[in-house]
């Protein structure tokens, strides 16, 4: 697909539309080029004229040397300004469209649906929004830049070549395309060769993240002996395709260097043999030598800029396939913002499947009261959070609505549907930054009182003031040296101080210690009071307060009632529950 | 870094000819504007056509040689490198299999992987490029200017001069602008976290609808970066023009010279032509030589990271001889047994003496780094104990070979982890000569039966990385079939359930209970229901042994296990 022309010559024209906004720059940078190029050939001619005027002991015109060695030093202080202000404003027209595209797609990471997200890989996605976009700027933009002066080297050139003398142009025309066959011969060649290398390497890294990542697992079967004779297969196997692939692509540039001696060769005895027909001076020989020597570097430059910008542009595509990925469904015009939410909310007839061939809840009916709580359970992978993902439109229902104070959900605002819930999910999650910030994330203007007595509410104040830096302590994202407990209440501080009127609480499993344990049980039922919860419930005291159980299996719900009535039914959730003490 | 040579050991004719080869190469290329000025001082002033052709054919000439001495120095460093590395690689990967735990924590999984793929690959170009060119490129510069001498020592001066002046300009734009690479890498860096991290907290973001906050702190960061790549570049920008200001003023000083010398008939113009062109050729070399010097670097800078993983190297020593068992010995046996973690200022364990006869089942149970893995990982010596003595049948631990050693215990980690292969590979991890019906057996008695029965192929189904074509709860019981298979004396589940529905961890239990070769089996959990009734639970709390003994009596006498007991069953319920 990356190398599908089509799709290629579509990155292209939304690169460039990108790069509209620069164009004044675009068009200096042009314009220096020219220039550069232009001067840049024009020295050796000069060189040349002032080599003619040296022909030998008292035949020096030391007068016209002079005149002509201050217009080269002249000349040569231009275009290297020139060439300088060239590179900066490449620079910047790069760094800059780097920049936005950077920003484009951080948006679009805001406004994709969770549909997306959950089933991307997030390497992958940050893969894109960095490394790709570096790859495309590197290569597009630099790319555009040698193969603009690379034309404009050789078209001058030519034209330089041609005001001396047309026949030993002739001679570097017809010689050069060699230089160039020779390249694309063995780059052809050795394309193979680094596939090959790179499966290989690939397929060896996979076995060493495999191997080394879980070496510990290794050692207890004591498997070392076995894993290192695979390695050593692949290593072999490595080993070949790398001389290969290194061997054979670098005789590039001994081969066109030699192509480049026979074309100087060429041009030295045309030159020469020509000269002493006096069509040409010694000068004029030594500027078309010199030509001849940097002639073929642009060609051979071309062709590795035409494989980088293949490269960049199938980065490209993949940044603007992130880029123009669906977003989530905008906001009606006129969304409620919901207010005054007190914690009604109903579920009608809802349907909903993650994939569409195979259907997940159907027909779901369900009616929550204010203060009213609401148990999910189910084995393990049944499909609890997609309650969860429903309530908060991560994700939107197929069929039915589900209603917050009798408005359907799609019909609001997101900000203000989910401002209405407070949030605890199992996998905590915290941001890069204090302990201060973390909690002060749903409101960032409240007081110091209120936030110390959020955090005292959910247990959380003790073991922070006992941090290095009490609030200030700044954690990394994976929490760093706090505990899973302590990250959990962390988590429950940072919903306290919104005073949600809902919640939704995702109860830990385990990798809690006991301690903490119950001083989160009991900041969740501080929190619990008064708000109408949804909890996806591991605690059998949680499951029998609740007013409503959701058993699920398998992705649907396969029950609904209290405590009371499910054990009477004696259905899937009775035999849940006595599994419990089955021993 | 030194120390990586002796792998190059092997390769010592391909590391000598390599560059000797190029040298060759090289020298050949000087004589090329020696065969110029001739042509222009002999052929065309005395209108020899005869002679042209000659030197041009002997241009020519000196192409070929130099081709084919230039092809046989590719291929001997390419050799030289790629052997090299393959040796590398393969010793780093055996050393990293001989470090025990505690240097593969110090070390980190993420670290060692990437010492072994990309540093091992900076290497392998750092050598080929070192080969190919790092006596290449001063050869020609420094060449050029001896080949000047030999023309003209006046006129030579001007090489002495431009040298040194394009090697300040060059390396000294090189020293500036790497630390700061660095620091845009750097900022780089920070910018993927960011990236990364709001996909992580994709939800938590979305529930605070702290979209727009987010986007503000990504552009700041975004802004950071392109203003130091935006510097950088300026400075880097400088290396063309200043270094070609500096070649074409000595070409202007070389012309003048020139001129002066051929006026007084000490130089010929042939002669000026052949300066010109030694000219031209040294800034083609010098730029070579920069880059190679920043590759060299990285490679050297590699090489050092790879170096150092070798230099560390096993704490643990282990006896080659099967110690004497006594029969009458129980068959785990801890006495005062006491672990302090490397760099850790506390001991995770202390203390801890207590004995499993054989058969029996040892629950272990306490909060989260109360030191309940700790404890197990010293059975088969995953760590050695830094006080007392831990045995299994009557002989201490450290005198078992570790091949014997663990051989005996089947552990299932707490991470549930399976390698890219078919079900049947990854049993066979427990016992490579097991046959289809032993496994089978274990996946019964693991509760596993049904998952491989349902996957296409059976034993057969091939299993991805990471096990990712597997659920949670599927990928913990194959782990567990995979201990089974061993038919292990010693069995440890370290909280091996925790995925599993209570059902399945019931149904687990019991068929544990069960298995007909009786293993001693160490159950580590944070639920007292899987403990419960365990022959002898060991409470831990801070790394202490805070009761030991039955269910009842520690229900009876120890607050620690009373306090989990009652925070998962409330009291009515027991």
């Amino acid at each position: 697909m990356e190398n599908n022309p089509y799709v290629q010559r579509e990155a292209l024209r939304k690169v460039l539309h990108r790069l509209k906004k620069y164009r004044i720059l675009i068009a200096l940078s042009i314009l220096f080029a020219a220039a550069t190029v232009g001067l840049t050939l024009y020295v050796p001619v000069l060189v040349g004229d002032a080599i003619d005027l040296i022909v030998g002991p008292g035949q020096v015109d030391f007068v016209c040397i002079a005149a002509l060695l201050v217009q080269i030093a002249v000349i040569v202080g231009v275009t290297a300004l020139l060439q300088w202000l060239m590179n900066t404003i490449n620079n910047k027209i790069t760094f800059q469209v780097v920049r936005d595209v950077r920003s484009e797609a951080f948006r679009k990471l805001q406004i994709l649906p969770l549909k997306y997200l959950d089933a991307h890989s997030h390497g992958e996605i940050v893969s894109r929004v960095i490394a790709d976009v570096d790859q495309f700027a590197d290569g597009l933009l630099m790319g555009f830049t040698q193969l603009f002066t690379g034309v404009l080297t050789i078209l001058g050139t030519l034209c330089f070549m041609l005001s001396i003398h047309a026949g030993i142009t002739l001679v570097v025309v017809l010689l050069t395309p060699i230089s160039l066959f020779v390249a694309s011969f063995i780059a052809r060649r050795t394309y193979a060769m680094f596939k090959l290398q790179s499966e290989t390497r690939g397929a060896q890294t996979a076995l060493i993240d495999e191997m080394i990542g879980n070496q510990k697992v290794v050692q207890a079967f004591s498997h070392e002996a076995e894993s290192l004779e695979k390695f050593d297969e692949i290593n072999e196997q490595l080993t070949k395709y790398s001389l290969r692939a290194t061997f054979f692509s670098s005789i590039t540039n001994p081969a066109t260097r030699f192509v480049n001696s026979v074309v100087y060769a060429g041009v030295g005895l045309t030159g020469a043999l020509v000269a002493i027909a006096g069509a040409i001076t010694v000068g004029d020989l030594t500027c078309l030598l010199s030509y001849a020597n940097q002639y073929t570097k642009p060609f051979n430059e071309i062709s590795g800029v035409v494989t980088e910008l293949q490269n960049a542009l199938a980065c490209a595509g993949r940044i603007f396939e992130l880029i123009e990925e669906e977003s989530q469904i905008p906001e009606k015009e006129n969304a409620v913002v919901l207010a005054d939410v007190k914690g009604n909310v109903s579920l009608t007839d809802v349907e909903f499947s993650y994939d569409p061939k195979r259907p997940l809840i159907r027909d779901f009916n369900l009616s929550v009261k204010p203060g009213q709580r609401v148990a999910i359970v189910g084995p393990t992978g049944c499909g609890k959070t997609t309650v969860i993902n429903l309530l908060m439109r991560f994700y939107d229902v197929q069929g039915g609505c589900i209603r917050v104070e009798g408005e359907d959900i799609r019909e609001v605002t997101r900000r203000s549907l989910r401002s209405g819930y407070g949030m605890v999910l199992q996998e905590t999650w915290l941001k890069a930054g204090t302990i201060r910030e973390n909690i002060l994330m749903g409101r960032p203007d409240a007081t110091e009182e209120e936030m110390i007595a959020a955090a005292k509410a959910s247990h959380a104040h003790g073991f922070i003031r006992r941090l290095p830096q009490g609030y200030d302590t700044v954690i990394t994202e994976d929490g760093g040296s706090l505990s899973q407990g302590q990250k959990q209440l962390l988590c429950i501080a940072r919903v306290m101080l919104c005073r949600p009127p809902m919640l939704i609480l995702d109860e830990a499993t385990s990798s809690i210690d006991t301690r903490t344990e119950l001083k989160v049980q009991e900041a969740f039922a501080r929190l619990m009071q008064g708000r109408t919860s949804f909890i996806v419930a591991h605690r059998l005291s949680t499951i029998r307060e609740a007013d409503v159980i959701l058993v699920m299996r398998d992705g649907n719900i396969v029950e609904q009632g209290n405590h009371e009535s499910l054990l009477q039914k004696g259905g899937f959730y009775a035999e849940l529950y006595n599994s419990q003490f089955a021993h | 870094m030194n120390k990586l040579f002796v792998y190059l050991k092997e390769y010592k004719k391909e590391t000598i000819l390599g560059p000797l080869f190029k040298l060759l190469e090289a020298s050949f290329e000087l004589f090329v504007p020696l065969v110029v000025a001739s042509m222009i001082d002999v052929g065309i002033k005395t209108q020899d056509t005869g002679y042209i052709i000659r030197m041009c054919l002997i241009l020519i000439a000196l192409g070929v040689i130099g081709l084919v001495c230039s092809i046989t120095a590719q291929y001997f460093a390419a050799k030289a490198a790629v052997g090299f590395v393959k040796k590398i690689r393969h010793a780093l990967f055996r050393h990293i299999q001989s470090l025990s735990y505690t240097e593969l924590d110090t070390l980190g999984a993420s670290t060692m992987i990437t010492r072994m793929t990309s540093d091992v690959n900076q290497v392998q170009n750092g050598t080929n490029l070192t080969l190919r060119l790092l006596l290449r490129s001063p050869f020609v510069v420094f060449g050029a200017m001896v080949m000047a001498f030999t023309i003209d020592w006046q006129a030579a001066m001007v090489f002495v001069v431009t040298i040194p002046l394009l090697c300040i300009v060059v390396f000294g734009i090189m020293l500036v602008s790497i630390p700061l690479y660095r620091k845009v890498q750097a900022r780089l860096d920070r910018l993927l976290g960011i990236t990364r991290e709001n996909l992580t907290g994709v939800r938590v973001l979305r529930a605070f609808c702290k979209e727009e906050e987010e986007i503000a702190e990504f552009e700041q960061r975004n802004e950071d970066l392109t203003a130091v790549q935006k510097f950088v570049g300026r400075i880097s920008a400088l290396m063309n023009p200043v270094t070609y200001i500096i070649v074409n003023l000595a070409v202007v000083a070389l012309i003048w010279t020139g001129a002066i010398r051929v006026e007084t008939g000490i130089l010929t113009q042939g002669m000026v032509i052949a300066l010109y062109n030694y000219m031209s050729q040294i800034l083609v070399e010098l730029v070579k030589m920069a880059n190679l010097i920043i590759n060299i670097t990285k490679a050297v800078a590699c090489g050092n990271r790879i170096a150092a993983v070798f230099e560390i190297t096993s704490s643990q020593k282990q006896s080659s001889s099967s110690p004497e068992k006594r029969k009458d010995a129980p068959e785990v046996e801890f006495r005062s047994v006491s672990l302090q973690y490397k760099g850790a200022g506390e001991d995770s364990l202390s203390g801890l003496s207590f004995s499993a006869m054989p058969g029996e089942t040892i629950g272990v149970i306490g909060g989260t780094g109360s030191g309940k893995t700790s404890l197990v990982n010293l059975i088969p010596r995953f760590y050695d104990a830094t006080g007392g003595q831990v045995l299994v049948q009557g002989a201490d631990v450290q005198d078992y070979p570790l091949g014997e050693l663990r051989g005996m215990v089947g552990v299932v980690p707490q991470k549930a982890v399976l390698f890219q292969g078919t079900v049947r590979d990854n049993l066979k991890w427990g016992n490579p000569d097991a046959t289809d019906d032993e496994l089978w057996d274990a996946l019964a008695s693991a509760q596993a039966q049904e998952v491989v029965e349902s996957k296409q192929g059976g034993l057969d189904f091939e299993i991805e990385q990471a096990g990712r074509n597997l659920s949670g709860g599927q990928r913990q019981r194959l782990t567990i079939a995979r201990a089974l298979v061993r038919r292990p004396r010693i069995l440890i589940l370290d909280d091996s359930s925790s995925a599993l529905d209570f059902a399945t961890d019931a149904a687990l239990r019991k068929s544990i209970r069960e298995l007909p070769y009786s293993p001693t089996v160490f159950l580590v959990s944070q639920r007292a229901s899987s403990i419960q009734y365990a022959d002898r639970i060991v409470v831990l709390d801070d790394g202490e042994a805070v009761g030991i003994g039955k269910h009842e009596e520690l229900l009876a006498t120890c607050p620690v296990y009373q306090e989990i007991y009652n925070s998962q069953f409330r009291k009515e319920d027991a």
